[in-house]
């Protein structure tokens, strides 16, 4: 255990000093060169690393992707459309494309709402009281869906009527006369997604809530004050002059995430594996490169998704020239 | 529309909030803080933390007693809490090997952390105070490609790393979360960095300091709310990270807490309810403590980087 604990910081302190060592090397190249070349030469160097991160893990794999989803499942012939005309007429694979729509639209709408509701509370309150409900609120940032896995089992947890619950929603159901529900086999009205989308939001209002807070406080004072004077209520106060203003952060909190959403895997994975009918794109890629083996339908799945990020991308990079025109 | 919070540099606006804030908050919502907000919180705080205060006791209960009555029935029937002290983590520890696991979680996070942000300071530094042709259109590529979802890259990446015989060790997740961390390191990076003065970064450059020296001495230091911020969200991330851990790592002697817990603890054979929650909260630990720690340096560098949107 110990041997092993010093081979581990020995391990981080060479990746560590390697990466140093390199941009010093990279410097050092320059340097050798003669200077109007250097200057030339510098910005390329200091772009270089990162860039060839973006390249192997981002832009590479994307186009082999678009290849594979082509290909049969060892990726060895061609087979035109025929990964998306399986997964698309097939029955539980539409189901899980429906599901994952449904966590795209549910999610950050609800991080919205509740996270604009806390941050409005939480801001009139004393700042000793809205630091700490603040933190409260945000802290299960920090917690892995592994963790939070265990910690909802004991709100979701199940056991026959008769014995004593385990599961806080079943103990107050049975407690008020009810029948102790399997709460994560309820498929019906997609409840059970709906319970998981509980845990996600539980993770993640927090930080939704923390930069809609950060922009509240920014509006300007004057701007209530004249909404007041002029004889508008809070409600109207809030709507017509507060959110309009903080609108940038109201997009980029619900695309933030928008984008969780769309690739959440753990929180089903560990809860459910996708059975009773709680699949998502996420857990039916791992599935299919995983237990079928199927590299054709994992990458045509991916391609999916990133059909379903690409209106998302464009408008990421149009505001971003629209901010940096101004 | 987007005002203030956009145009003005955001960290113009959170420094200046911190003094102008506790007065503008209490004027503008004279006496609000009524008693609607005040429950209204109270229930959303107490909603919360609910779920963790059951595994916190759960974690110090015995097998029998876990297993068959609820947490909550402590406070009625103190009896039957069935204490057994730091027994579970003992055993927790030993089903799952969580101190080797623990280590490994060390092992991957840290490099996955600073190596990146490394590698993106140096760039960010490139895109907002070098000149070269092409920057603009380079740095749109890096925001467009913030939105790539990881497991784009998990099938080729599982061939490369194949091929190179990579697979399963720890600069296998390393250089995948360098990947991964990347675009989003630079976006925050450089829009901190083109907040700060350009005059002091002349200055430096007429004292005849080269572009290494001023990013070491000068940008980096100046930068340090937006690295901070960077690095807690990445280690954070890293340390909670449960697919990319499990399609190239995987069960075994090199696999991090999330997936020795997901393997052993939670999988279907199942251990007491006891033990998984030992788990759970060990595994809980060092992301609070930084979470807690650095919870400001985290808010405020955050703000500068995203409110932008």
């Amino acid at each position: 255990m110990w041997l092993k604990a010093i081979n581990t910081i020995l391990t981080v302190i060479v990746g560590i000093g390697v990466a140093v060592l390199l941009y010093w090397l990279l410097n050092k190249i320059a340097e050798l060169l003669p200077s109007r070349l250097e200057d030339k030469i510098k910005p390329w160097l200091y772009i270089l690393p990162a860039y060839l991160a973006l390249v192997v893990y981002l832009i590479y794999p994307t186009i082999v992707a678009f290849i594979k989803s082509f290909q049969d499942a060892t990726s060895t012939e061609w087979v035109g459309f025929a990964n998306f005309e399986a997964l698309l007429t097939n029955a539980g694979f539409q189901q899980t494309l429906f599901n994952t729509v449904l966590w795209m639209i549910i999610v950050p709408t609800v991080t919205i709402i509740l996270g604009l509701g806390i941050a409005v509370l939480a801001d009139r309150l004393q700042p000793r009281y809205e630091n700490l409900s603040k933190t409260i609120v945000f802290m299960p940032m920090a917690i892995s869906m592994v963790g939070a896995a265990t910690v909802w089992r004991f709100v979701y947890a199940y056991r026959p009527a008769g014995s004593d619950q385990v599961g806080l929603q079943n103990a107050i159901i049975t407690s008020l006369g009810g029948d102790p529900v399997p709460w994560l086999q309820q498929s019906q009205f997609h409840l059970n997604s709906l319970l998981l989308m509980v845990m996600l939001l539980w993770a993640q209002i927090g930080f939704g809530m923390v930069l809609l807070s950060g922009a509240i406080k920014g509006v300007p004072t004057d701007t209530l004050e004249a909404a007041r004077i002029d004889g508008a209520d809070e409600r109207q106060t809030f709507f017509r002059v507060v959110v309009p203003q903080i609108k940038g952060t109201i997009v980029t909190v619900f695309i933030t995430t928008l984008i969780s959403a769309m690739k959440t895997f753990d929180v089903v994975y560990v809860m459910t594996s996708g059975q009773f009918n709680t699949n998502i794109l996420g857990v039916e890629f791992y599935r299919q490169l995983t237990s079928n083996f199927n590299n054709g339908a994992a990458s045509a799945i991916v391609v999916l998704l990133l059909i379903a990020t690409f209106p998302v991308m464009l408008y990421q990079v149009k505001h971003f020239r629209e901010e940096a025109a101004r | 529309m987007s005002g203030t919070t956009s145009t003005t540099p955001a960290t113009a606006t959170t420094s200046q909030k911190t003094p102008r804030k506790a007065p503008s908050s209490r004027e503008g919502n004279p006496a609000k803080a009524g008693w609607f907000a005040r429950i209204t919180l109270a229930v959303i705080c107490f909603l919360w933390i609910v779920p963790v205060v059951g595994l916190f006791i759960t974690s110090f209960r015995g097998e029998t007693e876990a297993n068959s009555t609820g947490w909550w029935t402590v406070f009625t029937n103190p009896g039957g809490f069935g204490f057994v002290g730091f027994d579970n983590y003992t055993q927790a520890n030993a089903t799952a090997d969580l101190g080797n696991a623990f280590i490994n979680s060390v092992a991957i996070a840290l490099p996955a952390t600073f190596i990146p942000l490394l590698v993106s300071a140096f760039a960010s530094y490139a895109f907002t105070f070098m000149h070269f042709p092409g920057r603009d259109a380079l740095f749109l590529i890096v925001v467009a490609l913030l939105v790539i979802p990881n497991y784009v890259a998990f099938v080729p990446i599982l061939d490369l790393y194949g091929s190179l015989g990579l697979s399963g060790t720890f600069p296998a997740v390393w250089l995948f979360h360098i990947g991964f961390g990347m675009s989003l390191a630079i976006y925050i990076l450089r829009n901190y960095m083109g907040t700060l003065p350009l005059s002091v970064i002349e200055s430096g450059r007429i004292d005849g300091a080269s572009h290494f020296q001023t990013f070491w001495r000068l940008i980096l230091p100046m930068s340090m709310p937006a690295l901070a911020s960077f690095a807690i969200f990445q280690f954070l991330w890293v340390w909670n990270d449960l697919f990319v851990a499990l399609v190239f790592i995987g069960p075994g002697e090199n696999s991090p807490m999330t997936v020795s817990i997901q393997n052993t603890l939670l999988s279907q054979q199942g251990a007491g309810w006891n033990l998984v929650t030992a788990g759970g909260f060990f595994s809980m630990i060092v992301p609070i403590i930084v979470f807690l720690s650095m919870q400001r340096f985290f808010v405020r560098g955050l703000t500068a980087g995203a409110v932008k949107g």
